[in-house]
């Protein structure tokens, strides 16, 4: 396969396409992710093309999707779970922090439940109450899963195959308002799983976001460009672990840190994040680590979530902040 | 439908020894199969024998318990049956997965005893290794491990070992307070749908640490089946032998490809739920007595007594052997060293964690701060 430009959406089926060819041992299973190929249609074409034995639609019942792929993963298998949005993956929360993280600890490495969450969280796509979530510091605060986000179509197609393979239980959360977004995929690209990347240099501060949010920081990271602010941007792409020995690197560098997440602000990830920071660079910092975030509010009605989500105008603000200081 | 309570007579199960150790050659079950089994006397003696000795270590680590030995224990105590008859009726090649009270199943899978005792104490948590003992670890949180169990069975019809003789089966323990999670009730559906090659064996022992079964249902709990589109049955659950005989055959229907089946195992939890907890406060002691007639191993022994397949000698050759055994348990447990302290972060991930690594160096740094020191 030659280097193409797909969207987040196609780059994630075909990297579950290729995980599918390579292991007989990986399934996918859901709600609908058979002939429907998903809500997303992010399973698209699977089922057709390797049969209801391996990608499974399953009843409606999350904590049944998590609980039973614990049972295959126990007896070999390698499922791959697709819950539909971020606020329905509540019901399964118990078989995921208490079941999937705790095995391989608690049956000192004899138990391995090699399995991956698929979650699409986030909002901005106008959708009704549940389907606009960012619930990863709840599991970024579990030992004994990995949590990671793509935020690119070469992330996405790379990320996905990685998590699969790794024996490590995975939530692996897609940002479903850039599933349309499209970027070049070389699928002989290999890099670590759990790395965080600079998606753009700069002198002047520090961005970090992942995820949805990342676009998001890049558009700020241009119109501040245009103010003769060079700004450098961060993906996380591990939420847990963190890798955060580039970003000390580049807070020592900028002196000024800004994070961004669409989560509440209230113990979430900006708040483990803006704390290492101040412990690893505080000679260093300028100014302190600001957060733009969402809002300590449950996620709003759609008409609402513009005002909620984290925009290009806060992030800059929040960047004049710092220099404020 | 007249509710159903605790200390009410059982309705309507599947009986093979009478308390009085009567046998009754053949009985019916609520899922119209005619039940009997057909052991030769040493089997019969090697049951007793199981009872026996369970009860006995089970006992030991109450004890152990009351001497501070084990943070806390989840007592069989009168369940001895109900985990032996099902115990005794998995093949080697079948995978069970228990709570946190089937100490008799895994005595019976010939699990050292030992390691369910390391789970109490605090030595571990229940790190026994599954893929060979044939039995998952114990599972804290009710009704999680019904799922676990029916996504393993899903796991086997898919590797093609169903369908024969030599094929495999899963045998799904939990108790009657689990039947109202919403787990056990998924697991249900899972397994009907996927036409799994699973046996859902509750153990009926009347109460959910403090609640009586009329807090967890309006009927019979086998009959939940039918809702799913399984059989269901009900079997007396302190008769080692009927438990035995439909625990065999539904399992044997599922490695046949015949799929689940919902086995009630109507039995008494003659003790605490563990022992952190008081039941005089929430039951009466007739209710207890009237159980006590039925005791599972009374009538076992009543039954070989009068079928003159077991002498005196016997009885006191299974009781010096649970003596001992209980015994050397004991000296095992106050043996059970205490695990090093970085060991706390062994295993949280297979493929470790940077940050995991960092908090051992630091804790392993502060440890060594102390002087003399040798962790």
């Amino acid at each position: 396969m030659m280097a193409e430009k797909l969207t987040i959406g196609k780059a994630l089926n075909a990297g579950l396409r290729r995980a599918l060819e390579s292991d007989p041992k990986v399934l996918i299973m859901g709600e609908d992710v058979g002939k429907l190929g998903g809500v997303f249609r992010i399973t698209d074409g699977l089922q057709k093309d390797f049969g209801d034995d391996r990608v499974m639609d399953t009843p409606l019942a999350e904590s049944g999707i998590i609980g039973t792929a614990i049972g295959l993963a126990i007896r070999g298998y390698r499922p791959v779970c697709e819950i539909q949005f971020d606020g329905f993956v509540y019901p399964a929360y118990d078989q995921i922090v208490s079941q999937v993280a705790k095995m391989y600890y608690r049956s000192q490495g004899k138990v391995k439940v090699p399995m991956v969450i698929r979650i699409p969280f986030g909002g901005g796509i106008g959708a009704v109450e549940h389907h606009s979530e960012s619930p990863e510091a709840y599991f970024a605060h579990t030992a004994g899963l990995k949590v990671v986000a793509c935020s690119s179509p070469q992330d996405a197609y790379t990320m996905i195959q990685q998590a699969i393979t790794s024996d490590d239980p995975i939530v692996f959360f897609e940002p479903k308002r850039r599933y349309h977004e499209k970027g070049e995929v070389d699928p002989d690209l290999t890099y670590p799983l759990h790395a965080s990347r600079r998606v753009r240099p700069g002198t002047d501060a520090t961005v970090l976001a992942y995820g949805p949010m990342v676009r998001t920081a890049l558009d700020a990271a241009t119109a501040a460009a245009e103010d003769g602010r060079e700004l450098e941007v961060f993906d996380l792409r591990t939420l847990s672990p963190l890798d955060l020995a580039p970003i000390y690197e580049s807070v020592r560098r900028t002196g000024r840190c800004v994070m961004v997440h669409e989560a509440p602000s209230n113990v979430g990830l900006g708040a483990e994040i803006a704390a290492r920071i101040t412990e690893e660079c505080f000679y260093s910092l300028e100014a302190p680590v600001l957060r733009v975030t969402g809002y300590d509010t449950p996620y709003p009605a759609a008409r609402l979530e513009e005002e909620f989500l984290p925009d290009l105008d806060r992030v800059l603000d929040a960047v004049d902040r710092t220099f404020r200081w | 439908m007249a509710k159903q309570a605790a200390g009410e007579p059982a309705p309507d199960f599947v009986q093979l020894l009478t308390p009085d150790g009567e046998r009754i050659e053949r009985a019916t079950g609520a899922d119209g199969v005619e039940y009997s089994v057909d052991f030769t006397d040493e089997e019969y003696r090697g049951l007793y024998r199981d009872l026996v000795v369970i009860r006995k270590l089970d006992a030991e680590a109450t004890a152990l318990q009351r001497q501070g030995e084990l943070g806390i224990w989840a007592s069989l105590l009168g369940q001895e049956a109900a985990q032996v008859g099902s115990g005794r009726a998995l093949r080697t090649q079948d995978m069970a997965f228990p709570t946190y009270r089937e100490h008799g199943v895994l005595y019976c899978r010939g699990i050292d005893p030992i390691l369910p005792l390391s789970l109490f104490r605090g030595v571990d948590q229940g790190a026994w290794d599954p893929n060979e003992v044939r039995v998952n670890m114990y599972t804290i949180v009710i009704g999680a491990q019904t799922l676990h169990a029916t996504g393993y069975a899903m796991g086997i019809t898919k590797d093609g070992k169903v369908g024969g003789d030599d094929g495999e089966a899963v045998l799904c323990y939990f108790g009657d307070g689990a039947t109202s999670q919403g787990d056990v009730n998924e697991a249900f559906i899972w397994a009907s749908v996927f036409h799994s090659p699973i046996v859902f064996f509750c153990q009926n022992n009347q109460y959910a640490i403090s609640e009586p079964i009329e807090k967890q249902t309006r009927i019979p709990l086998y009959r939940r089946a039918d809702g799913f589109g399984f059989p269901g049955l009900r079997v007396d659950g302190n008769d080692v032998l009927a438990t035995y005989a439909v625990t065999r055959t539904a399992l044997d229907n599922a490695r046949h490809g015949q799929g689940p089946t919902l086995i009630e195992a109507y039995t008494y939890r003659m003790g605490a739920h563990t022992t952190t907890d008081d039941p005089t406060r929430y039951r009466i002691a007739s209710e207890v007595e009237a159980w006590q007639a039925k005791d599972p191993i009374a009538r076992v022994r009543a039954f070989v007594e009068k079928q003159q397949i077991a002498d005196a000698a016997f009885f006191d050759e299974v009781d010096e052997q649970a003596k001992r055994e209980a015994l050397h348990l004991r000296e095992r447990v106050l043996a059970m060293p205490d695990p090093q302290p970085l060991t706390l972060f062994d295993n949280v991930y297979p493929h470790g964690s940077p940050e995991i690594d960092a908090q051992r160096e630091r804790f392993a740094e502060y440890l060594d701060s102390f002087e003399g020191s040798a962790h």
